[in-house]
């Protein structure tokens, strides 16, 4: 009654002080932090390809998506953890742990099935312990990630008698044949045409694990319920989500995708060594965080995976491209992932590139 | 035959009694405010009810049958609801996936289960509309106003077609406007015959709603009255001890 009367009076109605338009489509997309990294990637492609002749070949091109996919690979396992309010510093260890696992049953003359087979159980034994003391204990995921990449770590270096491992059974062609699988090919037997940059099987992986990771998080509960407990784990867990049973799946997808990534470099490399990974857990980070994730959890897409590990790659790329000093490198990728997140940081529900806009170009009606 | 009956239910923690020998009903289409100061078990009383806890003694009855609830899902199964004081919302998902978090509808065949995304749409659609709420499916609940926030909480009660709902200090937090806003959703709970069980420390909200007040202290029901027969003098007077209740 009290309401009826107040509107009868003339009084403002809720719509007033809420906006009243739902978000188009288009102005979801323009605000969103992967949506400027793209453009940036986009023009600093162009940039460079302007700039430098041998940026803009294929075979830099092939080059280049080859060295960013186990990133956006690993990228992709990360930002399910991150999407969760939680990280995953173990990622790097554990790819030297699978690497070493997955080449001593390949020296010990194992068809390579069993050795991927061996490596990948490895890899996901220590995505659910990291898992189990996340979810089921309640630790916090920092602690005992942190704990998983000195253990991880050290256990590559025992198991590998801190030797180099290259000596790989009969199965070494199929090995080396998965990593550096191309497609398409050039050459006289093939359609390709010189210009079309032959791509690499880890780039293929990526891209494929990426159009699934993304179905998933558009079109599946499993998916809502992740991200609903990165915005509020407590109210995920009274309206009946199985939180913790998500959380464990989160660090053994992330743990998932490590192995992966270390098992086609195992091909590519032709060699294992435990050192392999080694600070690849912040660069995922990086790349992560680039692509639009939110360290507070609940935000976060597998386009952004990608783009931000494609972003990183190409930075780099393009510093060496351009003859800049490599100990560069570290200063302008640091520059990128604050600059990046400021671009895409929310403040009164619009990006702060939005509010500054806005800033500099009052509109009239105000 | 009332939606809910405590009959004579006890609880304690250790050596702290939180509650003794409370009993009261609630029936269909009634509101009833629970009323007291921090301390005097109403959050008990929600808790025990909703199934956080099993009572130490006594029984709870919903719509004749007696229940042990375990935990709060079974309560979610006999039709009983709770809209948290905090809400209980993701703030980073929409209105609309907030009503259906945790009982999505789904399409499709296994192994490809999909969200039927319009489904939910048009069902919260309907949901606001019959709680003549503005909230739209579409828009986050980070940008909602206090009331919009509760009408996706008491949403989530209509979808399930709960038959009590609790509402743990739903008017608390929020501004005067938004407060008309939440005892017209109460209203309208009531209108379609469900039990509502309000509790709240703002005595002018639950004189507009509530058709019957208990009061309790210090985990004793001291007073049960109509909404009619009594004041708001009278009943700070129970809440604080000055007049002697039963």
């Amino acid at each position: 009654m009290v309401q009826e009367s107040a509107e009868k009076a003339g009084q403002p109605a809720m719509s007033d002080f809420v906006p009243t338009k739902e978000q188009t489509a288009f102005q979801r997309v323009i605000s969103s932090q992967p949506f400027w990294v793209t453009i940036a990637l986009i023009a600093l492609v162009i940039l460079m390809t302007a700039m430098e002749p041998s940026f803009g070949t294929s075979e830099n091109v092939a080059n280049v998506t080859r060295n960013l996919a186990p990133f956006g690979i690993m990228a992709l396992g990360m930002t399910v953890v991150i999407i969760t309010g939680g990280i995953d510093l173990s990622v790097g260890s554990i790819m030297g742990l699978v690497v070493i696992v997955a080449g001593l049953f390949l020296t010990w003359h194992y068809p390579w099935y069993i050795a991927f087979a061996m490596g990948l159980f490895s890899g996901l034994a220590c995505g659910a312990v990291n898992g189990f003391f996340v979810a089921y204990v309640g630790m916090p995921s920092f602690v005992v990630t942190l704990g998983m990449l000195s253990v991880a770590r050290s256990l590559a270096v025992v198991f590998s008698a801190n030797q180099m491992l290259y000596q790989f059974g009969p199965d070494a062609p199929i090995v080396k044949a998965i990593g550096q699988a191309k497609w398409p090919r050039h050459g006289p037997e093939d359609w390709a045409p010189h210009w079309i940059p032959e791509l690499s099987s880890q780039f293929w992986t990526m891209v494929i694990l990426a159009l699934i990771v993304g179905f998933v998080f558009n079109f599946t509960a499993w998916a809502r319920h992740l991200f609903a407990i990165g915005g509020n784990e407590e109210a995920a867990r009274l309206t009946g989500v199985p939180v913790d049973w998500i959380k464990f799946q989160a660090y053994l997808f992330s743990a998932f995708t490590a192995s992966v990534a270390s098992l086609l470099l195992l091909g590519y490399n032709g060699s294992a060594i435990n050192a392999m990974g080694q600070g690849y857990e912040l660069r995922v980070i990086a790349a992560t965080v680039i692509g639009g994730a939110s360290l507070m959890g609940g935000a976060g897409t597998a386009f952004g995976a990608v783009i931000g590990s494609a972003f990183l790659e190409v930075i780099r790329n393009a510093l060496l491209m351009a003859g800049i000093d490599s100990n560069w490198q570290g200063a302008f990728v640091g520059a990128f992932i604050v600059l990046a997140v400021l671009l895409g940081m929310q403040t009164g529900g619009k990006s702060i590139l939005a509010a500054s806009l806005a800033v500099l170009m009052p509109k009239k009606s105000r | 035959m009332p939606v809910l009956e405590v009959r004579h239910v006890s609880k304690n923690f250790g050596a702290i009694q939180a509650l003794s020998d409370v009993s009261f009903q609630v029936e269909r289409g009634e509101v009833v405010g629970l009323m007291g100061d921090n301390g005097a078990g109403k959050s008990t009383v929600v808790k025990t009810v909703a199934g956080n806890f099993p009572p130490s003694d006594g029984e709870i009855v919903v719509d004749g049958e007696v229940c042990h609830f375990h935990k709060p899902v079974q309560a979610r199964a006999k039709g009983i609801e709770v809209v948290y004081q905090d809400l209980a919302l993701a703030d980073n998902l929409t209105a609309a996936q907030n009503v259906f978090l945790g009982r999505e509808i789904k399409k499709g065949f296994w192994p490809i289960r999909v969200l039927d995304k319009q489904a939910m749409i048009d069902r919260s659609a309907a949901l606001f509309r019959e709680l003549k709420s503005e909230t739209r499916p579409r828009d986050l609940v980070k940008k909602m106003s206090g009331g919009q926030r509760q009408a996706v909480a008491i949403a989530r009660t209509r979808l399930s077609n709960a038959k009590l709902v609790l509402m743990d200090e739903p008017t608390a937090a929020i501004s005067v406007r938004q407060v008309a806003e939440v005892l017209e959703l109460i209203r309208r709970l009531k209108a379609q015959g469900v039990g509502v069980m309000l509790i709240s420390h703002r005595m002018p909200d639950v004189f507009a709603v509530a058709d019957r007040i208990i009061v309790l202290r210090r985990g004793s029901k001291v007073a049960d009255k109509d909404t009619g027969n009594t004041s708001p003098e009278e009943i700070t007077g129970l809440i604080t001890g000055a007049i002697r209740g039963e």
